[in-house]
């Protein structure tokens, strides 16, 4: 089959490989009929993630048609299916919970090392993301291997367009989990640092879940476009100081809770920034914690701070004496995307939630390291790109 | 385990930093000086996770430098273990303490090529599951045994024990063992 590589720094490439089949009783096989390149997977391109191997196949977002399924696997050939990021077993304690990012055994055993030693206990398994996520083929790929298949995928009623419900896969739960995470109660305020794919999702969540106004945050101006669009006011912080701004906009009382979902197009494990300290002061320990900090300063007395963006190590100066001190409530973590699937296809079929207006570009499978490379270099009018095998 | 506490506190003797944890460990007839315990929550009834461990013909399929465990009569087994060219190491293993549901200890016999000794307990942790708990002693090696060793352990015990212990949590949870082989020929030589 076809697959888009990784090779090295700037270097991905479609090369052709063997392809998946059914190894374990719970695996199905796909055929994708529609992927997508995350802001996460830049970070990969961009060679900031480590334990990449070359020939490792990228993709998280991903979809299409079941072709084959193992013993024990719910699935039927036929069927179309939107697969999560998250690789979890369905089994294990966590997931009974329904904290599926959290599954004790979607980690072969042996790529559980390095989480357990940084973090403390090992994490579910992403597709296509590096090693320490599991070292799982990913989707920008013409089929894939699906593990737990009958606890994973969710099924899509036929006659229903790819586009409409490829993002159930990841951004679009990871922007309602952010909203569910800020506890949003009627009339609240609610500011967004960040106005990616998950940012957006996370404004149109906090309006549906009754917030009375969300105030976005961004430089991009296309992408505070997109969350005006959707009914929230905008700040562009090379243009107006953003505590000032919340501060007058909210009459003093600061936002009732407050989201960061910069960098949360990462959903890596940034092991260099705490190996590396150099890296971390320059590229995570700066501008990044910047926009937690920000929003922890920002946020009302007593509020609650919503954290979906991804940190991977250690950050300086984190304001540890206003979280403390203001009686802040703090929650993240990676999102738990096979228990918010069911309700949100059903808001997509009932026209509660856009999901199209982010596409901002369709490619062939085979034109990847084109989409990688527009994608890095204009954030501001690439919003989304979607690569479909056979498109051309 | 053991009715007194050198310094007063609960922790498991394999995490102590001063003592010689091993004299205190309370494993039946230990061998070697060096001391490695790991636990794993199992989320499947304590009879069935016991059952399944019990029947040592089993433990291949998680343990993965275990190349086949022959059953010699109820308490005793030839263990056949991988080692670096193609080579193994063997012993003869006895039980030698058994609680149904609770417990397995075992030591080496008198002429291993490795010799070892440990103690699975099985506590039922109710809508947890099963709390597994290993402690298994061992000779920290030298020379051409050291190498041996480090084979059969991959690294050290510590991560050997673990590794194992996930793969049979998998096992027992969800049927299976978790891996990211791409198709079987990838996965055989994972596993060979």
């Amino acid at each position: 089959m076809r697959a888009l590589a990784w090779h090295g720094k700037h270097d991905v490439r479609v090369d052709t490989v063997d392809d998946p089949e059914i190894v374990n009783p719970r695996d199905c096989i796909i055929k994708v009929t529609a992927t997508a390149i995350c802001g996460s997977d830049l970070h990969l391109y961009d060679g900031y993630i480590p334990t990449m191997q070359a020939g490792d196949i990228l993709g998280h977002e991903f979809m299409g048609e079941v072709v084959e399924v193992g013993a024990k696997s719910t699935l039927k050939k036929g069927q179309k299916v939107v697969v999560p990021f998250t690789i979890a077993c369905g089994s294990c304690y966590h997931c009974g919970k329904h904290q599926y990012s959290a599954c004790d055994n979607g980690l072969p055993a042996d790529n559980q090392d390095v989480a357990q030693e940084l973090y403390g206990h090992p994490m579910a398994g992403l597709f296509g993301y590096s090693h320490m996520t599991g070292g799982y083929a990913g989707g920008q790929a013409e089929y894939v291997r699906v593990p737990f298949s009958d606890v994973g995928p969710i099924v899509i009623p036929d006659g229903v367009d790819d586009e409409k419900v490829l993002f159930l896969s990841d951004i679009l739960p990871t922007g309602w989990m952010a909203a569910e995470n800020a506890q949003i109660e009627p009339g609240d305020t609610v500011a967004v640092w960040g106005c990616g794919p998950v940012g957006l999702f996370a404004v149109q969540s906090a309006f549906l879940m009754g917030a009375e106004r969300v105030i976005a945050i961004d430089h991009f101006p296309h992408r505070l476009e997109l969350a005006k669009k959707f009914g929230a006011e905008t700040i562009n912080y090379e243009e107006s100081a953003v505590y000032e701004a919340l501060m007058v906009m909210t009459g003093g009382i600061g936002p009732d809770a407050v989201i960061d979902s910069v960098g949360l197009e990462a959903h890596g494990f940034f092991v260099d920034n705490v190996l590396d300290q150099i890296k971390a002061s320059t590229f995570l320990g700066t501008d990044r914690a910047h926009s937690i900090r920000q929003a922890i300063i920002a946020c009302r007395k007593g509020g609650r701070v919503s954290m979906p963006a991804v940190y991977g190590g250690f950050i300086d100066k984190f304001p540890l004496g206003a979280l403390m001190e203001k009686g802040l409530t703090l929650k993240t973590g990676q999102t738990h995307v096979q228990h918010y699937m069911p309700a949100l296809l059903n808001a997509i079929m009932e026209g509660k939630i856009d999901t199209t207006f982010l596409i901002s570009h369709r490619m062939d499978l085979e034109d990847a390291p084109k989409g990688y490379d527009m994608f890095k270099n204009n954030q501001n009018e690439v919003t989304k790109v979607v690569l479909k095998p056979g498109f051309n | 385990m053991h009715d007194t506490k050198p310094h007063g506190d609960d922790a498991p003797p394999s995490t102590w930093k001063k003592r010689d944890a091993f004299a205190e460990s309370g494993i039946p007839d230990g061998k070697g000086g060096s001391l490695v315990a790991r636990a794993v929550t199992i989320n499947r009834p304590v009879s069935e996770v016991f059952a399944y461990f019990r029947d040592f013909t089993n433990l291949p399929t998680f343990m993965e430098n275990v190349e086949r465990i022959d059953i010699l009569d109820n308490k005793r087994s030839h263990w056949v273990v991988k080692a670096p060219a193609g080579k193994t190491v063997e012993w003869d293993a006895v039980v030698i303490e058994e609680a149904s549901d609770r417990l397995i200890a075992w030591a080496s016999e008198p002429g291993a090529d490795v010799a070892n000794s440990g103690q699975v307990e099985f506590r039922d942790a109710g809508a947890r599951g099963t709390v597994v708990t290993a402690t298994i002693a061992y000779d920290p090696p030298a020379g051409i045994v050291g190498k041996l060793i480090a084979k059969m352990f991959q690294r050290e015990p510590a991560i050997q024990a673990r590794r194992d212990l996930r793969r049979f949590k998998q096992l027992m949870e969800t049927g299976e063992i978790a891996t990211a082989a791409m198709n079987r020929k990838q996965h055989e030589e994972e596993l060979a």
